[in-house]
């Protein structure tokens, strides 16, 4: 019989614990699949994120490393110098990224670091219990904007690839999002270019992924790729935003 | 073996390259600016990597990083840097990543001054992070031991996987004095087999981390470290007793302040007052024995340090109520004279 469906050698073979419908669990398959495809399984080591992704290093098959809130970028950073030779990538959440990480990503960024960071935009904590999060949108409801995100208040949304790409340092930036067939595979051609980079020394990629929490947005998980497609996508708009040019 | 003359700063920083020192990552602070300095200017040319890192957090996460994969690493700032950095040690404990972290100690609190001090002790013998844990810290009082420290204290790292840190102070840092860098032979170490280096054929993944979500695993967790910090208490102690033998009285001092404290001592001596100086060089653990060596014969004890009394905990600790303990101390970056301790001296025979 032909094998068309199996666990990418870059995965565990063990239980997730991500809900239902999480874009965590998808994403990881791609990160996965594209280390296999490019043989780097075993030269790699990830940072995982303080987020739902915490316990990425008990799913990815690669050796990883738990990095405080925010400063995964620093520790790839830390690896990387130590040994150039093999991959490094950091796994982060909006929160830890763009909120408390924030310094850590933009230096990161602008010192072209020779990493990869996989940036999972969900809009909201998710693992603390759906906090407002730096890339809520205005009026979204959280648990610490009750009455909707109101930019009086909280100002307003960040955009990470956008932001970055005024940046020197960066060989590779790109928004995807995770809602249909077309979309998780640009996601992953994305990941695999991201990584390329790396591999070609051309320095710091991110890809960011637009990605459904549909726990902490009280929603079912089809309406929840329903509201990355028609919401998250006006806010965040998909594409590459930076690249090298060819020749 | 050849003598030179080095200001701390730059001394320490040369004893990491020949300690085999890979990396290093830091933020500009004053006092300790020469290290980095010359770290930037040396660590290219000798095959290591030199990063001034955006913040004090980066920089000891970007340890974090590297002591994770397996090299030795070095970091270091002075007291509102250390401060910064508390998140990042607690995480380097918990994860058991060996390392080296210079603090030269400024006036606090808050951005306080630049001058000498020794007000972070509390921060740096009691965890200073959150969570149950402690580092081994050295505290050296000539730039001679401050070279020799280095070299041990990247080896205490590595021997029992967990940070070290080098507590000096302004002074220390600034001072200029003859140095020798002593050849020294290997110490037999641990293989770093828990480092991730990329798998690179191995079956299972190596893994870094300090979140155990169940407590009975990070109850576990925590008790192994314990024993490993009981086994640092018992065998990694370390200080000096000078003019100890017939002296019935007895002053203690770290660091830079040992060394006026010594002169206090022996103008007391030329005075007919039998009085000898105990001097730790390991901060934590607290060399208790030195006190149980002298406790037989002595009156009192005086403990001088800069800042309002905070070693003079351990002292009492140590000395568990057997005889007066006094303390004296300069504050925000003043420091004491031979004079002044020495009056402090006959005032503790005159009350004892
Ligand atoms: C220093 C620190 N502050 C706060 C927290 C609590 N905390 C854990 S996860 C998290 C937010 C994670 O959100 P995000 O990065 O968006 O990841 P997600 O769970 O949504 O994937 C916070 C605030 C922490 N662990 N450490
Ligand atoms: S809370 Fe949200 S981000 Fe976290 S696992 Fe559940 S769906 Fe995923
Ligand atoms: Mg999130």
């Amino acid at each position: 019989m032909k094998v068309v469906f199996e666990r990418p050698k870059s995965l565990q073979a063990t239980k997730t614990h991500y809900c239902p419908g999480c874009g965590h669990g998808v994403i990881h398959r791609l990160v996965a699949e594209v280390m296999d495809e490019l043989g780097i399984q075993d030269k790699t080591i990830g940072v995982a994120p303080v987020g739902c992704a915490v316990l990425a290093y008990n799913y990815f098959d690669c050796d990883m490393q738990q990095a405080a809130h925010g400063r995964a970028p620093a520790v790839a950073t830390g690896i990387k110098r130590a040994l150039p030779d093999r991959v490094v990538f950091t796994y982060q959440g909006d929160g830890d990224l763009a909120a408390i990480g924030t310094a850590e990503i933009v230096h990161a960024a602008a010192r072209g670091e020779n990493i990869t960071v996989i940036f999972v935009n969900n809009a909201i904590y998710g693992m603390t219990g759906g906090q407002m999060a730096p890339t809520t949108l205005v009026g979204q409801k959280t648990e610490t904007s009750p009455y909707g995100r109101d930019p009086q208040i909280a100002g307003y949304p960040i955009r990470v690839c956008e932001m970055l790409a005024t940046l020197d340092g960066p060989s590779f930036l790109a928004r995807a999002e995770l809602t249909d067939v077309k979309n998780i595979n640009k996601t992953k051609s994305y990941i695999k270019k991201a990584f390329e980079m790396q591999l070609s020394g051309k320095g710091f990629s991110l890809v960011e992924i637009l990605s459904p929490c549909p726990t902490n947005w009280g929603m079912k998980p089809k309406d929840a790729v329903d509201w990355v497609k028609n919401e998250m996508v006006k806010v965040f708009p998909p594409g590459v935003f930076k690249e090298p040019k060819e020749g | 073996m050849e003598k030179v003359l080095m200001k701390g700063n730059e001394a320490l920083a040369e004893a990491a390259i020949r300690a085999g020192c890979k990396c290093f990552f830091g933020y500009p602070i004053t006092p300790q600016s020469e290290l980095p300095a010359y770290l930037a200017r040396e660590m290219p040319k000798r095959g290591g990597v030199f990063l001034q890192a955006e913040s004090e957090v980066a920089a000891i996460n970007m340890v974090y990083g590297a002591a994770g994969a397996g090299v030795r690493v070095m970091t270091s700032s002075s007291s509102p840097g250390i401060s910064l950095k508390q998140e990042g040690i607690s995480y380097l404990c918990g994860a058991e990543l060996p390392c080296v972290i210079v603090n030269i100690m400024r006036g606090g609190p808050g951005l306080g001054d630049i001058q000498p001090a020794q007000s972070d002790y509390f921060q740096a013998t009691r965890g200073g992070g959150h969570g149950d844990y402690r580092t081994i810290v050295l505290a050296p009082s000539s730039v001679q031991e401050l070279v020799d420290l280095v070299y041990d204290a990247f080896d205490l790292a590595d021997m029992y996987r967990n940070p070290v840190l080098i507590l000096g102070d302004g002074i220390l840092g600034q001072m200029m004095e003859p140095v020798v860098f002593k050849e020294r032979p290997a110490r037999q170490l641990p293989p770093k087999d828990w480092a991730t280096t990329g798998k690179m054929g191995r079956q299972k993944p190596n893994v870094i981390n300090s979140l155990y979500l169940d407590p009975v695993k990070l109850e576990e967790h925590n008790l192994k470290l314990f024993k490993k910090y009981q086994e640092i208490e018992a065998k990694e102690a370390r200080y000096e007793i000078l003019n100890g033998d017939d002296a019935e009285y007895f002053v203690i001092a770290y660091g830079i302040c040992a060394r006026i404290a010594h002169a206090a001592v022996e103008m007391a001596r030329e005075e007919g007052i039998k009085v000898g100086l105990i001097r730790p060089i390991t901060l934590w653990p607290y060399p208790k024995k030195a006190f149980e060596e002298v406790l037989p014969k002595a009156k009192a004890f005086l403990t001088v340090e800069l800042s309002l009394g905070q070693m003079v905990e351990d002292v009492k600790l140590s000395v568990e109520g057997r005889a007066p303990v006094y303390f004296y101390g300069r504050t925000g970056g003043m420091v004491p004279t031979a004079e002044e301790i020495f009056e402090e001296i006959k005032k503790m025979r005159g009350l004892s």
